[in-house]
């Protein structure tokens, strides 16, 4: 790749010495793209930009703020109440969260229908989980900030969960508590923590930009792009897709902004912590509820407890369990090592991811019910099916699905299936 | 099932336990607690403002029967300039109220009328009086009420209008109330609203519905003071997206007309 010609002799001036130009123009501007995307593929930048969003906010956010747990609560009504457009701000912030993990969690469950995380991908797929993790870890630290009921108990019993870690779990919780209970120095640090880990994901997704960029991106018929008729410059085609995507997400998100501004929180965050009374029905996020349900999932007689009962106790089982659902992930690319990428030629695969999907959402609405009478066994059941997908049903697939016959080239399904409608498409848009 | 299903989360750990207990007794608590009925709120929907006719009567509710026991400390006397009360009125509602101030030149603290600037005044000075003058219990503080309940408004309207008589064989021990819109429906709270509890200014018959609602109005403005600049910029905010939304599509099919 030559260094493009600038016509401007200060941009040319700059660029001979740091070719930041010439990096934007490849990567920005040149930078070939399978030309079949359709707007599943919008999700990744998304998630960036809401990325950006919660970082501006919260910035602007912890200039009001007080971590401390006689005036968090306090503060954060200030900036309700008193600070100019102190509501807008901690309102985006608050359904931003929200709004980060379900693009996220679209953007995964697109790579992994399209089967995005095989080679040469793998890294790429990796990088996203820690991404993931990360995230997770900064919106459990982030919900504790607000001092609410939630926070406070949501905090007590996630950090608990440290203590089943044999021989040293006591003393990370201490570590983590800076105490011997969550209070002021817990608030402090997870304060700082909260403002530090959003950079690391910033680091984290350059890496996963450069990462994809490598071998570009993959595409819904998954097979490789073999030449320039089957790419698109990223810009201007997928630059104007995805503000197009922008658009309808902005609308989407700012509905829930103006207009339902607690739909994902939980009442119980709008009265301050109290140490002494317990609230009645504690929850985490909508985000983590799969895995809380997964976390409770290994009482001491549950059937996917018992092969593991003599190693450890059901305690720890729930915690690693909780855990492992999402490192299942990072070995996701060998698990699965169908030679097909896409679930559209695998009609077997494609049934199964479905299966999945649903399972994901019976351990959210487990997660969200006490723990108590059929809920105890539907949770257990989709456990146990949540990482048989993984464990048993991907290998065997890889192993045995017979797959449907792949296309020759992107550019020949878009042809011959789009050309009909892509040609009635542009009169219309003429007229 | 349950009982069984308890005793294992109990072997879970000390967590587990206090979080299994915990959420049995929402378990019961939900079981038997009645959905409040969906009223019709001046402040709902995308167009939604609070009727200031009801919030300056839910705020003569609130004074004249809520502040007894119940604290608004998030709200300041100046904020009811809000929601129509002028200056001077303002000015006279806080002076009703003393609060400590100081210490002066001396070095002494004294009390002082309270000025708009100043939050509400609590009814007792800490946690530990207001348990002593009400039978142990905390009358909490309302300022995010209608937000801090499932269902606020409903919820709250409800609570204060579902006094009722016990049903036969359920006990009510001395100093508590019989409502099935509460948790466990035992309040300590005596029926807080009677029949011409308080006189309204503007003549408004005072049935115990209309300042359940007057009253509920107010505190849902007490707890969301936003929420008409919220939806009048939520408004303008979606119409300039959707138009701009609208245009990016048309530039998208444009740019794209070539490759399709």
């Amino acid at each position: 790749m030559s260094a493009p010609e600038f016509k401007n002799p200060i941009v040319r001036w700059i660029d001979y010495r740091l070719p930041v130009f010439t990096f934007m123009q490849h990567e920005l501007h040149e930078y070939p793209t399978p030309k079949n995307l359709n707007y599943w593929w919008n999700f990744g930048s998304l998630a960036g930009i809401v990325l950006v969003i919660m970082i501006t906010t919260g910035i602007v956010l912890a200039m009001h703020y007080t971590p401390h747990t006689a005036f968090a609560f306090d503060s954060v009504e200030r900036i309700m109440r008193d600070v100019n457009y102190g509501w807008l701000i901690r309102y985006v912030h608050m359904n931003g969260g929200s709004a980060f993990f379900i693009v996220v969690y679209i953007h995964i469950f697109r790579g992994m229908y399209f089967g995005s995380y095989k080679s040469p991908r793998e890294l790429l797929w990796i990088l996203g989980v820690v991404i993931l993790f990360i995230m997770m870890a900064t919106a459990f630290l982030g919900y504790v900030l607000p001092w609410g009921q939630m926070s406070f108990w949501g905090a007590t019993v996630i950090t608990n969960l440290f203590s089943a870690i044999p021989l040293v779990g006591d003393w990370i919780v201490t570590l983590l508590w800076g105490g011997f209970s969550v209070d002021n120095p817990t608030l402090n640090r997870f304060f700082s923590l909260h403002y530090l880990m959003p950079f690391v994901l910033v680091g984290i997704i350059v890496l996963h930009i450069v990462a994809l960029h490598q071998h570009g991106s993959s595409n819904p018929i998954g097979i490789d792009t073999k030449g320039p008729q089957d790419q698109l410059p990223f810009h201007p085609y997928y630059t104007v897709k995805d503000l197009y995507g922008l658009g309808v997400f902005l609308v989407l998100f700012f509905f829930f902004v103006f207009f339902a501004p607690n739909f994902f929180g939980e009442p119980d965050n709008y009265i301050e912590a109290n140490p002494l009374q317990t609230p009645p029905h504690i929850v985490p996020e909508w985000y983590f509820l799969p895995f809380y349900a997964i976390l409770r999932a290994f009482t001491a007689d549950a059937f996917i407890y018992w092969p593991i009962s003599w190693l450890m106790s059901a305690k720890l089982a729930g915690v690693l369990a909780m855990f492992a659902a999402t490192m299942v992930l990072f070995v996701l690319p060998w698990l699965d090592w169908s030679p097909v990428r896409s679930a559209r030629y695998r009609p077997l695969y494609r049934q199964f991811f479905w299966l999945l999907f649903i399972d994901c959402f019976v351990l959210g609405w487990v997660g969200a019910n006490p723990p108590e009478g059929h809920f105890v066994i539907i949770g257990q059941v989709a456990t146990a099916y949540y990482f048989g997908h993984f464990i048993v049903i991907l290998p065997l697939l890889s192993m045995f699905e017979k797959t449907r016959p792949l296309p020759t080239s992107i550019s020949e399904p878009v042809l011959g299936g789009g050309a009909a409608a892509g040609a009635a498409a542009i009169p219309r848009e003429k007229a | 099932m349950g009982r069984n299903s308890m005793k294992n989360i109990a072997a879970m750990g000390s967590v587990f336990l206090l979080g299994a207990a915990v959420l049995s007794n929402a378990a019961q608590a939900s079981g038997d607690v009645i959905k409040p009925p969906s009223r019709n709120w001046s402040f709902q929907g995308v167009f939604g403002t609070f009727d200031r006719g009801s919030l300056q009567r839910g705020f003569q509710v609130y004074n004249g029967v809520c502040a007894g026991c119940h604290s608004l400390r998030l709200v300041a006397y100046r904020n009811l300039m809000d929601i129509g009360f002028t200056e001077d009125q303002v000015t006279k509602i806080a002076a009703e109220k003393e609060v400590k101030d100081g210490p002066n030149d001396e070095g002494e603290m004294f009390d002082r009328p309270a000025r708009p600037s100043d939050r509400f005044v609590k009814p007792f000075p800490n946690e530990n009086a207001a348990r002593a003058a009400n039978n142990g219990a905390f009358p909490p503080d309302l300022s995010l009420m209608v937000k801090a309940r499932k269902d606020g408004a409903n919820y709250l309207h409800a609570l204060m209008t579902g006094y009722k008589e016990p049903p036969a064989g359920e006990k009510v021990p001395e100093g508590m109330a019989y409502n099935e819109y509460f948790p466990g429906k035992q309040i300590a709270m005596p029926s807080p609203l009677s029949e011409d509890g308080v006189e309204y200014t503007d003549k408004t018959k005072a049935t115990v519905a209309q300042m359940a609602s007057d009253v509920t109005t107010f505190l849902a403005w007490a707890a969301e003071p936003e929420l008409e600049a919220r939806k009048r910029l939520g408004v303008k905010v979606l119409l300039f997206l959707l138009v701009l939304t609208g245009l990016l599509y048309a530039v998208k099919r444009r740019i794209w007309a070539d490759v399709h």
